[in-house]
C-alpha cells in the first residue's frame, strides 16, 4: 500500500568550498522520501553528512544542488515568508539541548515563541497552553519561570521536543536528540516520542549514529556514508538483513560485553575522500574490495523486500540470478 | 560567595553615591545660594566665608552655587553624550555583525579611519572647523566614540548569531528584528554596559578638557572644565577658582570609575 509521500528529497548535493578554494562534497546524491506518519532513520558516523542534510531539510543550508518537494511544491528556492510557512509544519530538534536555548529567556518565554510569532494565540493563552504542553512531556507547570541552566539536559530536551509537538508540525527533524544525553535518558526521551507519535500523527526524520536505537524507532533507515547512501533499510530487521558491508561494520561497531575484545578498525580516512575515487565511496575501507570497486560506482539496488544496498557484489549477484 | 557579597557591596555604595549626585545635580537650583551667572563687583575674589562658602570669581559670582549647578551641566553633557554613542554603536555595529560581508567592511573600515586620530586631536579638530559650542564638542565626541561600541557590538553579534539557539529561533518563525532584540540583545548587553560604565569617566574628562580648551560649553555658562580655564590666571592668588571645580571633577569620575569597576566585576564571571 503506497502511502501520502508529503517529502521528497531528489538529487541532493551539497559541496562546501574552504578557504583555500577546494570543494569538499558534504552531500552527494541523496533521494529520500518521506511518507506521512512514517519515521525514517538516517544513520552514519560522524562527518558524514547526516546533520548537513538535516538542516538541508529544514532549509537552514542551502543545498548546491537537487529539490526539495514538500507535499508536491518545489521548495528549494522559496522567499523568506514562504519559509516561514514551512517552517510552521516542520520542526527540528537540535543536537544539544542547552545550546538551543538563549541563557537568558525563561522556559515559559521560550515555550510561547512560536505561538507568538505565527500568530496563533495570543500572550497569555499561550502561556496557558505551554503549562498544558510541560505536563504532556512530562515536566511541571512551575518550570515556566526558570531559567534554562536551572535544568538537567534531559529536561530541557523535554522542554524542545514540547516546543516542537506544540506546533503539531507534519514533520519532525531530530538530529541527534538523544546524543548529549545519558543512557537512561535517552530511553525516556524516545519513550516519550513513541507515545506522542501514537496521539499526534506526524512524520519523523530520525538521525542518528547510533543503529540500535535507529532500529528500534524507525520504519525505514537510510545508512550514509561519506555523503552517500549506501544502504536502506525497512522493517525491524535491521541486524539481520543488513548486507552493506559498511552496515555491518557499523553493527559491530556497537559496543555490547560480547564483542567488546573485537579488534574494529577505526576509521582514518573520513573526510579525506580522495577526489580521484570514482568508484564506491567505501571502497577503500571494505574488506572484501575489488579493483571494480575502486572504478565504478555502484547503484542502490533493491536487493529483497527489505534491503537496497550500493555494492558491486550485489550487483553481480543480481546479475547472475 | 562572600567574595561576590563583597562585590555586591561596593557595587551598591558606589551605586548610591552616583545616584546621590545625579539627583543633586537634577535638584541644583534649589541648592544654590546666589544665582550662577549674577556678577557683583562688590565681593570679587572673595575668600570662602559664610556667605560665599567657596568663595567667588574674578567677577563676583559665587563659586559654590557655580559648582553645583556646573555638575548639572556635565553630567547633563556627559549622559547625553553617552546615549548618543551607545545607541549608534549599537544599531551600526549590529548592522555590520549581522550583514557581514560588503556592508560589514565599509563600516569596519570607516571606524578603523577613524580609530586612527588620536581621539582628543580629532575633536579640537572637528570642533575647530564647526566652532565651538557644547552642540559641535558633542557631535565631535560622537563621531570618534561610536567606533567603540559599534566594534564590540559587532564582535558579539557575530559571536552570537550563529549559535544554535539562533537557528532554534529561525524555525520557529522568528523574524530578524526579532531575532535581533529578543535573542541577540539580551546575550550581549552585560559586557556592553561594562564598557559604558567604564567609560563614563573618560567621557566625563573628555568633555570638560575640550571645555577647559574654551571649545565646549562656552561662558558664561558653569561647567567645571570652563570655569578652570577661567580661574586659571589666579591660581597663586586666589587657589580657590581652581580647588573646586578641580575637586568636583575628580570626586565625579573617581566615582563613576570606581562603579564601572564593580560593575564589571559583578558582571563579567572572568573577573570574579
Amino acid at each position: 500500500m503506497e502511502k501520502e509521500i508529503i517529502l521528497q528529497l531528489e538529487n541532493i548535493q551539497k559541496i562546501f568550498k574552504d578557504n583555500r578554494g577546494k570543494n569538499f562534497k558534504a552531500i552527494n546524491n541523496v533521494n529520500i522520501n518521506l511518507a506521512k506518519g512514517e519515521c525514517i532513520g538516517i544513520v552514519g558516523e560522524s562527518g558524514c553528512g547526516k546533520s548537513t542534510l538535516a538542516r538541508i531539510i529544514a532549509h537552514l543550508t542551502s543545498s548546491s544542488e537537487g529539490r526539495i518537494i514538500y507535499k508536491g511544491e518545489d521548495i528549494t528556492d522559496i522567499s523568506k515568508q514562504s519559509v516561514k510557512k514551512y517552517y510552521r509544519n516542520v520542526q527540528m530538534i537540535l543536537q544539544d539541548p542547552l545550546a538551543t536555548f538563549s541563557p537568558r529567556m525563561k522556559i515559559g518565554r521560550y515555550l510561547i515563541e512560536p505561538f507568538i510569532n505565527f500568530k496563533i494565540m495570543n500572550k497569555k493563552k499561550a502561556y496557558g497552553y505551554a503549562e498544558l504542553l510541560l505536563n504532556k512531556v512530562g515536566l511541571s507547570e512551575d518550570y515556566i519561570e526558570k531559567y534554562p541552566n536551572e535544568l538537567s539536559g534531559g529536561e530541557l530536551q523535554r522542554v524542545v521536543i514540547a516546543r516542537a509537538i506544540g506546533l503539531e508540525p507534519n514533520i519532525i527533524i531530530s538530529d541527534e536528540c538523544t546524543s548529549a544525553l545519558d543512557v537512561s535518558i535517552q530511553k525516556q526521551i524516545i519513550n516519550l516520542f513513541l507515545d506522542l507519535k501514537k496521539k499526534i500523527n506526524f512524520s519523523y526524520i530520525f538521525i542518528t549514529h547510533d543503529l540500535a536505537l535507529a532500529e528500534s524507532v524507525c520504519d525505514k533507515i537510510y545508512v550514509m556514508y561519506l555523503g552517500e547512501i549506501v544502504e536502506v533499510l525497512e522493517g525491524w530487521n535491521l541486524v539481520r538483513e543488513a548486507k552493506h558491508p559498511y552496515t555491518q561494520m557499523l553493527l559491530d561497531s556497537v559496543f555490547s560485553i560480547k564483542n567488546f575484545n573485537k579488534r574494529i578498525e577505526v576509521n582514518k580516512r573520513i573526510g579525506k575522500k580522495s577526489k580521484k575515487a570514482k568508484g564506491c565511496v567505501f571502497a577503500e575501507r571494505c574488506p572484501n574490495s575489488t579493483i571494480e570497486c575502486l572504478e565504478k560506482k555502484p547503484q542502490l539496488i533493491r536487493i529483497n523486500r527489505y534491503a537496497s544496498v550500493a555494492c558491486k557484489k550485489y550487483e553481480k549477484i543480481r546479475e547472475i540470478s | 560567595m562572600g567574595n561576590i557579597k563583597k562585590k555586591k557591596m561596593i557595587f551598591l555604595i558606589m551605586l548610591f553615591i552616583a545616584i546621590f549626585m545625579i539627583i543633586l545635580a537634577i535638584i541644583s537650583p534649589l541648592l544654590i545660594s546666589h544665582d550662577p551667572l549674577v556678577t557683583d563687583f562688590e565681593n570679587v575674589l572673595q575668600k570662602p566665608c559664610s556667605e560665599y562658602p567657596f568663595g567667588t570669581d574674578q567677577v563676583g559670582r559665587c563659586i559654590y552655587s557655580r559648582v553645583i549647578y556646573g555638575a548639572r551641566v556635565s553630567l547633563g553633557t556627559t549622559f547625553l553624550l553617552l546615549s548618543i554613542v551607545f545607541i549608534s554603536g549599537l544599531i551600526i555595529g549590529t548592522i555590520a555583525g549581522m550583514s557581514g560581508g560588503i556592508i560589514d567592511t565599509i563600516i569596519m573600515r570607516i571606524a578603523d579611519a577613524v580609530l586612527s586620530f588620536p581621539d582628543i586631536v580629532f575633536a579640537i579638530a572637528i570642533v575647530g572647523i564647526l566652532g565651538p559650542g557644547m552642540k559641535n564638542t558633542l557631535l565631535a565626541l560622537s563621531v570618534i566614540w561610536w567606533t567603540k561600541y559599534a566594534r564590540l557590538t559587532r564582535v558579539l553579534v557575530m559571536a552570537v548569531k550563529d549559535k544554535e539557539y539562533i537557528h532554534a529561533a529561525t524555525m520557529i518563525g522568528a523574524s530578524n528584528i526579532k531575532i535581533i532584540t529578543h535573542y541577540i540583545f539580551p546575550n550581549i548587553i552585560s559586557p556592553l554596559i561594562v564598557q559604558l560604565a567604564l567609560d563614563i569617566g573618560g567621557m566625563m574628562l573628555a568633555l570638560a578638557g575640550l571645555s577647559f580648551l574654551g571649545l565646549g560649553v562656552q561662558p558664561p555658562t558653569p561647567e567645571w572644565g570652563n570655569m578652570l580655564n577661567e580661574g586659571r590666571s589666579y591660581i597663586q592668588t586666589a587657589p580657590w577658582l581652581l580647588i573646586y571645580p578641580g575637586a568636583a571633577i575628580f570626586i565625579v569620575v573617581a566615582v563613576f570609575n570606581t562603579l564601572g569597576d564593580s560593575v564589571r566585576n559583578l558582571l563579567d564571571p572572568k573577573h570574579i
